[in-house]
């Protein structure tokens, strides 16, 4: 089974409004894709369209969660975390509101629409802002858990999805715990850590080192902020040797996030997957995931780079 | 005629304390705060039904200072009202203090929203007069209050399309059209007239009063309440650095401290008003 993790959120966001009368949903034209629609269509009292207008999206968003409510606030990552972003940082996680920014079409995945599309910063950018927690889910099961987790949790969220489908990694069994990064796979030589559309990409190097006679760890790191430490410290500690992948920059993400802590804690020699520095380009998301080196042979080529 | 002698006195406190904050923290805005006095006391000495005791009571009338820089009005007010002691305000802009150079809803008690980025406050009101009409509160006000500098940022018209759209009859904005902002005359900055007829176009019910006269005031607030089915906004004409010679429309009074002597000479000239 293949899902986008901006389908699962949708679904698992009209199913939160049956439950819970405080969740109220925001978006900017862009319902259909961002799929609030079905919230909308159950919900239309608790649905506000503000137009095309991220500004006015989170300004709004702010007010409902200073009035009690849930408001989650929708729009592709680009507009969120870009245009928004002083309406985030002014309105939202200064002032510490409950809003949840659930930010679509994140990364290089957006594809043909190209790089004013392609969100590669948002990571960055909210993960530097106080009181701010970031989630980036890998898969349907997971987006549908962090949606729940993240409208129980009290404070700023920046929810990062994405567009395209992905391979269920989880089963229906799943416990999401905010805090806690799950070991999708032990390991000894290595530890891989992933987030996002990454992490079933991560599994499958994981595969190749393994063919290869090297034994990887993988982590999925759901949550860049607040970064579950305690995990990444002993992973490294265990195997050595880092490798972090994400759709994303390498600059400021989950390789920067990781790095940071390792270079106080556990001083490991790192190799960082994601997009160098640069501006994506359109073109179908496997061959630009390609192209840019966002794939199983690149975490691959990573680790291998690592061992003796 | 009704008598205002009381509410005068009270915005001459006001006034009188924006002038002691702003010269003890040798920082902060007296221009604009000065120019919105008479609002300010209007909301809070007869106008909004909020209750000191709980700052965050849910059912309280709530105020969004858009143009977050007036603290020093803002402060005087809740300080004055009783929210916290007017010793307090000799804190202002000091390390450690609850009254930040900025509103923060986190730190002060009374305030409703934090603000400081020009532009965001309309929207954050809408946000809670949508939440009050969810919650079938129909008596409960929003107000806001705007700087006429600050309608240049665009986010204002998405949040005013936004209130009209939505038919946020519960808002009730005020524009403190003192016609100067940081760089000088906003006509000449960035003209925003017609501000009358943009809000209009906007679908808002509009009026234009003298801001500084509190029977224009409530009279421009009892029509608004009774505009249904749309947002109202007031158009107040001020004086920018009203109730102090040599602050009276300067624009280089907008973000400055007075020095001593200055500030005893604006102290005398507010104790004689
Ligand atoms: C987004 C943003 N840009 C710039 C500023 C800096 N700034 C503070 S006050 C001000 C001028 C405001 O003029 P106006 O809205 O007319 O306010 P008033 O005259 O009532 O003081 C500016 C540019 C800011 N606080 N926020
Ligand atoms: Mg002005």
């Amino acid at each position: 089974m293949a899902t986008a993790t901006r389908d699962a959120y949708g679904k698992a966001l009209a199913e939160l409004g049956a439950e819970n009368q405080d969740v109220v949903v925001l978006d900017a034209d862009l319902s259909g894709s961002t799929k609030t629609a079905a919230f909308a269509k159950e919900f239309p009292q608790r649905f506000f369209n503000v137009g095309i207008a991220e500004s006015d999206l989170i300004g709004t968003a702010a007010g409902l969660a200073a009035s009690g409510k849930i408001p989650f606030a929708s729009t592709f990552a680009v507009f969120a975390a870009g245009r928004a972003y002083d309406q985030i940082r002014a309105s939202v996680a200064y002032p510490n509101l409950n809003v949840k920014i659930a930010a679509t079409h994140a990364g290089l995945t957006v594809g043909e629409d190209g790089a004013t599309h392609q969100m590669n910063e948002d990571i960055a950018l909210m993960r530097a802002l106080p009181n701010m927690t970031v989630v980036v889910p890998a898969d349907g099961v997971e987006a549908a858990a962090a949606t729940r987790a993240v409208a129980r949790h009290r404070g700023p969220v920046y929810l990062r999805l994405g567009r395209p489908a992905v391979p269920d990694i989880h089963d229906e069994s799943y416990v999401f715990d905010l805090l806690k990064a799950p070991v999708l796979r032990e390991g000894e030589d290595v530890a891989l850590f992933a987030c996002g559309y990454m992490v079933h990409v991560t599994l499958e190097a994981a595969d190749m080192l393994a063919e290869q006679g090297v034994s990887a760890a993988v982590i999925n790191v759901h949550t860049v902020k607040p970064l579950d430490t305690d995990t990444v410290c002993r992973y490294a500690r265990r195997c050595r040797r880092v490798v972090t992948a994400e759709e994303h920059s390498i600059i400021g993400g989950l390789g920067g996030a990781i790095a940071e802590v390792l270079a106080e804690e556990v001083p490991a020699p790192m190799v960082r997957i994601g997009v160098r520095d640069t501006f994506g380009e359109s073109g179908k998301p496997a061959a630009l995931l390609e192209k840019y080196g966002l794939t199983a042979k690149a975490v691959f080529a990573g680790a291998m780079k690592l061992m003796p | 005629m009704e008598d205002y002698s009381k509410l005068k006195a009270i915005a001459g406190r006001l006034r009188r304390h924006i002038i002691n904050m702003v010269a003890a923290a040798n920082s902060g805005h007296p221009g604009g705060s000065l120019s919105a006095a008479e609002i300010i006391t209007a909301l809070y000495f007869k106008l909004m039904n909020v209750d000191v005791a709980q700052p965050r009571w849910p059912e309280r009338d709530i105020f969004v200072l858009s143009k977050g820089h007036a603290t020093p009005v803002y402060y005087a007010a809740l300080a004055e009202r009783g929210f916290f002691s007017p010793e307090e305000l000799t804190s202002f802009r000091a390390v450690n203090s609850r009254l930040q150079g900025h509103p923060d809803r986190e730190k002060t008690p009374g305030v409703d929203m934090t603000t400081g980025s020009l532009g965001q406050g309309l929207s954050a009101a809408n946000g809670m007069a949508l939440g009050a009409k969810l919650d079938g509160q129909h008596q409960r006000w929003i107000y806001v209050l705007l700087g006429d500098g600050e309608l240049q940022e665009g986010q204002v018209w998405e949040a005013a399309m936004t209130a009209a759209h939505y038919a946020l009859d519960n808002v009730i904005a005020f524009v403190d059209w003192n016609g100067l902002q940081i760089d000088g005359e906003v006509s000449r900055v960035m003209n925003v007239a017609c501000i009358k007829d943009k809000f209009a176009a906007f679908n808002w019910h509009v009026q234009e009063i003298n801001g500084h006269d509190f029977g224009e005031i409530f009279a421009a607030v009892e029509r608004a309440k009774e505009a249904k089915g749309r947002p109202s906004v007031i158009i107040a004409r001020t004086i920018k650095g009203k109730g102090v010679s040599f602050m009276e429309n300067q624009a280089g009074w907008h973000g400055k401290a007075p020095g001593q002597e200055q500030a005893l000479q604006a102290l005398k000239e507010l104790e004689v008003e």
